[in-house]
């Protein structure tokens, strides 16, 4: 079977709707942020307490709600969650804000646990997890992502630099920015909290998105050096078309695999496959749509630049 | 070596067979069986907190470093004394990571770990009262546990008396004041007393132990009559010094637990109480844990301990000392108690189990020394010190961050996770077995080794499977296709080319090589980091996705380059390829 065999298509000559379509998404992601007033931080990185536990009568959020504030805690979010087929489970998430700093985390998950206890009785409450973070911990986790994030990204620049040229780098960078953005905008709508697994998840598809780049880029190296007679915006077309066949496979495989933990992976995991998975679709997008187009656009400025201003159109 | 066909065969086997192997779950000396990929707390159930000192009330010149190093020594000595099977218990800056798996009781193990440190030291009894109590004591038992439930334990393995005491080394140290310190104000010098112990001492032994070792094993103790049941007693066997017994370590739980019934303690003479040690006792074979019998009344408390350490050598015979300084009040105590305890045995108990011993040479007072038997390490001497400190100088502790799992989340994350991983491979080769026929069953043959060699990598380096490191592994076998179908499509296009199957097999190979190199060693940049700077879970994503790049690099290149030369050998030259 061949999919794409001499496929000839003109990724670039509609590459202004793709800006439209990225430039949406990106807007539609920080609207949504702003909606929410800002990312939703889980407790690893805010200080707090994560109590996840499985109750047998499946309580509403409000009834929930009212049992914490009962035991004199505030400020609970709580959310339910769904197995793969989209089904109840009886799981909730219930993230308690720090009561008070110096009593320290000590207390409020069980005093949230016995308050459950009491009306469900002990068996009808299992508790499966429970993270209590203090507030410098928080400080020093978020600090440690954001830290990894960027260094990260330096270092694959520097790599980037260094086995091809600054335009391609540049436009790698340019690729990989839409890319954490979209997907950011995507964590947000879909209201997934932001863990440390999260940012293990993003990085990851900093990686994969830049992988696929960088075999396109590759490509683009190699037809580039043939010296055919055709214009920069065709070799790239042609890069793209040659290298479809893989970025369409390899893309389906590793969803494939991700779907599978996505669907059966069990609640935990969910939210780290579900970020994986948009990541690895936008990162392919990304790599046809945004990637070379930015590649031609920092061409085409870089060759103005060098034709001098006497024949400089603007 | 490495090119033709028969030693690429012959690498690859190796390589497999040494990763099979170390899948293989092996024994460990006790022939409990350890399975070869450890699992993550995420996975197994259990917790972990971040503790840190708890500096507010501190004086500003405190020594932090010195003040973690104790709470460390606390919190290890108490979390031995909880029994989890293999603790990890380290220090990480200024914090202190404790990570227990398949903790029951989660409540109950940070209230252990929270408690601030308590110090006694206690006079080591000669026993009898404790010896004659043990009827008292197993009768209490007997009411307490009933019959059916004792008659096992009767049948303990029969232990030589003569060996377990033959093996026995002499009291290890010896407690005198020190007369090195400037305000001396016992003139006591070390003695030359033979430390008890020593054969010597063992013969004038108290009584009641003496006809303990004269009785039969099985038997124990004086006293025991016909078919009536001892249970203690049996299960007691004399120590190395007066006021100390050693019970089989399989046995303490048991015994701990009876001597915690209220029927029991309340069986148990007044003036005396009974701590177990922290040091394991060889002998004969089997180890021993030991029990002590004290003066219920300590001489002195952690309280009245003004510092200690650090530890150093005597200046004339050169063994290692750990000098100690009471407060002016505990000096007051310390000598009065100890003028009426020259040669017995003071134990030094932390949270409420014996650290060590030393023999009473003189009248104590406020500066004395602990002297530890000729030929002990330095090391040992360290630790003693941070003993003594740790209980001297008790620091509040706070946990700063916690994580609990329960095994039932941790077993419903394995059973999907490995449902996942399954469905995600065989669904990975349906689709290289459809687009790529004969190639996409070389690729999955590939596969398949890469599977063995990144499980293998895993167990081989002891590495912690966590659950975001099962997606990793889900995710990877995704992209360890990435460097095959990368190398396929390349193939193709030379055939289209019009080269022959087996130039074109090589050129893809060739050409295909740049793009794999470069495209893996971004996400491994990406994995490097995420290792470093990453937590437990995190730290195991880390690991599988920079072991999955490695094994991918490998499995694509190398095996799946020497599956084509297998099978292009097999047919003439002209013919096409399956691909």
């Amino acid at each position: 079977m061949r999919l794409f065999q001499n496929a000839n298509f003109s990724f670039l000559a509609v590459r202004r709707r793709a800006y439209i379509i990225s430039g949406a998404l990106i807007a539609i992601g920080l609207g949504s942020i702003a909606l929410h007033g800002g990312l939703n931080a889980g407790v690893e990185f805010t200080g707090g307490t994560l109590l996840h536990v499985r109750l047998a009568e499946q309580p509403t959020v409000a009834e929930l709600r009212d049992l914490v504030s009962a035991a004199g805690v505030t400020g609970v979010q709580i959310q339910p969650l769904r197995s793969g087929g989209g089904e109840t489970t009886g799981e909730y998430l219930l993230r308690l804000p720090l009561v008070d700093e110096e009593a320290g985390l000590e207390g409020v998950g069980p005093r949230v646990q016995s308050a459950l206890e009491q009306e469900f009785g002990a068996e009808g409450v299992e508790r499966l997890r429970l993270e209590g973070i203090g507030p410098r911990v928080g400080s020093e986790l978020r600090n440690k992502a954001v830290f990894a994030l960027l260094l990260s990204f330096l270092l694959t620049l520097i790599y980037l630099a260094f086995r091809f040229e600054w335009r391609f780098g540049f436009a790698a960078v340019i690729a990989t920015i839409h890319d954490i953005a979209v997907t950011f905008g995507f964590i947000s709508l879909f209201n997934v909290e932001i863990s440390l697994a999260t940012v293990a998840a993003i990085l990851t598809i900093v990686g994969y998105s830049l992988n696929d780049t960088i075999v396109v880029f590759d490509r683009v190296r190699e037809n580039l050096k043939k010296k055919r007679k055709e214009s920069y915006e065709d070799t790239l077309d042609r890069s793209i078309n040659e290298t479809l066949p893989r970025t369409v496979l390899t893309s389906s495989t590793t969803l494939v695999a991700l779907v599978a933990l996505f669907v059966l992976g069990g609640t935990v995991i969910r939210p780290f496959a579900l970020v994986l998975i948009l990541g690895i679709v936008i990162g392919t997008y990304s790599s046809i749509f945004v990637a070379s187009p930015a590649l031609l656009e920092i061409h085409r400025q870089a060759r103005r630049r060098q034709a001098g201003p006497a024949h400089a159109t603007g | 070596m490495f090119s033709t066909v028969r030693w690429r065969v012959i690498w690859i086997t190796l390589l497999v067979l040494l990763c099979g192997w170390a899948l293989v779950p092996k024994e460990d000396d006790q022939g409990n069986r350890i399975p070869s990929l450890q699992l993550g707390l995420d996975l197994q159930g259990g917790m972990h907190l971040a503790v840190e000192v708890d500096d507010s009330d501190a004086p500003p010149d405190m020594d932090l470093d010195d003040a973690v190093e104790r709470t460390l020594t606390t919190i290890r000595n108490r979390i031995d004394q909880f029994g989890v099977r293999e603790p990890n218990i380290q220090r990480a800056g200024d914090r202190i990571i404790v990570e227990l798996a398949g903790v029951q009781d989660p409540e109950r193990a940070k209230a252990i770990v929270n408690q601030t440190a308590f110090m006694e030291f206690k006079i080591v009894t000669d026993g009898s009262a404790f010896v004659n109590a043990l009827e008292r004591i197993d009768r209490a038992i007997v009411n307490a546990v009933g019959v059916d439930q004792l008659r096992p334990t009767q049948l303990e393995t029969e232990v030589d008396l003569g060996e377990v005491l033959g093996a026995q080394d002499s009291a290890p140290q010896a407690v005198s004041a020190d007369t090195t310190a400037a305000d001396t104000t016992a003139g006591d010098t070390a003695a030359v007393d033979p430390p008890p112990g020593a054969p010597g001492a063992q013969d004038s032994a108290a009584g009641a132990q003496d006809s303990a070792r004269g009785q039969d094993t099985a038997a124990g103790v004086p006293g025991q009559q016909g078919s009536e049941l001892r249970p203690l007693s049996a299960l007691l066997r004399p120590g190395r010094i007066d006021g100390e017994f050693l019970v089989a370590t399989q046995d303490q739980p048991t015994v701990a637990e009876w001597l915690e019934l209220p029927e029991v303690e309340e069986a148990i003479p007044n003036g005396i109480a009974l701590h177990w040690g922290v040091e394991d006792v060889a002998a004969g074979g089997t180890t021993f844990v030991p029990l002590y019998v004290l003066d219920a009344e300590p001489l002195i408390t952690g309280e009245h301990l003004a510092d200690a350490g650090p530890a150093n050598r005597d200046p004339t015979y050169n063994q290692p000392i750990v000098p100690f300084e009471t407060t002016r009040r505990g000096a007051r105590l310390f000598e009065r108690g100890t003028a009426r305890h020259v040669q017995d045995n003071m134990a030094i108990v932390l949270d409420e189990r014996v650290q060590s011993y030393a023999v009473i040479r003189g009248i104590l007072s406020r500066n004395a020394q602990i002297e530890l038997t000729p030929g002990s390490s330095f090391q040992e001497a360290q630790d003693l010190a941070l003993v003594l400190r740790a209980g001297a100088l008790p620091m509040p502790i706070r946990i700063v961050s916690e994580f609990t799992v329960g095994a039932s989340l941790g077993e419903d994350s394995i059973r999907q996770g490995r449902t996942a991983f399954l469905v995600g491979i065989v669904a990975v080769v349906l689709l290289m077995i459809g687009y790529y026929r004969l190639a996409g069953a070389l690729a999955v043959g590939a596969l398949a080794i890469y599977v063995i060699l990144i499980l293998g990598g895993l167990a081989g380096l002891q590495a912690t499977l966590t659950l975001p490191g099962i997606a990793g592994l889900i995710l990877s076998i995704g992209m360890a296709v990435d460097a095959n179908v990368l190398i396929f499509e390349r193939i193709r296009e030379e055939l289209d080319a019009g080269k022959t199957p087996r130039t074109a097999v090589d050129a893809g190979f060739a050409n295909a090589l740049s793009a794999i190199v470069d495209a893996n060693l971004t996400t491994l940049i990406t994995g490097v980091i995420l290792f470093q700077f990453g937590t437990g879970p995190v730290q195991g994503f880390a690991v599988t996705l920079c072991l999955g790049i490695l094994a991918s690099f490998f499995s694509a290149l190398y095996v799946t380059r020497t599956f084509f030369m297998i099978y292009l050998n097999r047919r003439a030259s002209s013919e096409s390829v399956s691909i």
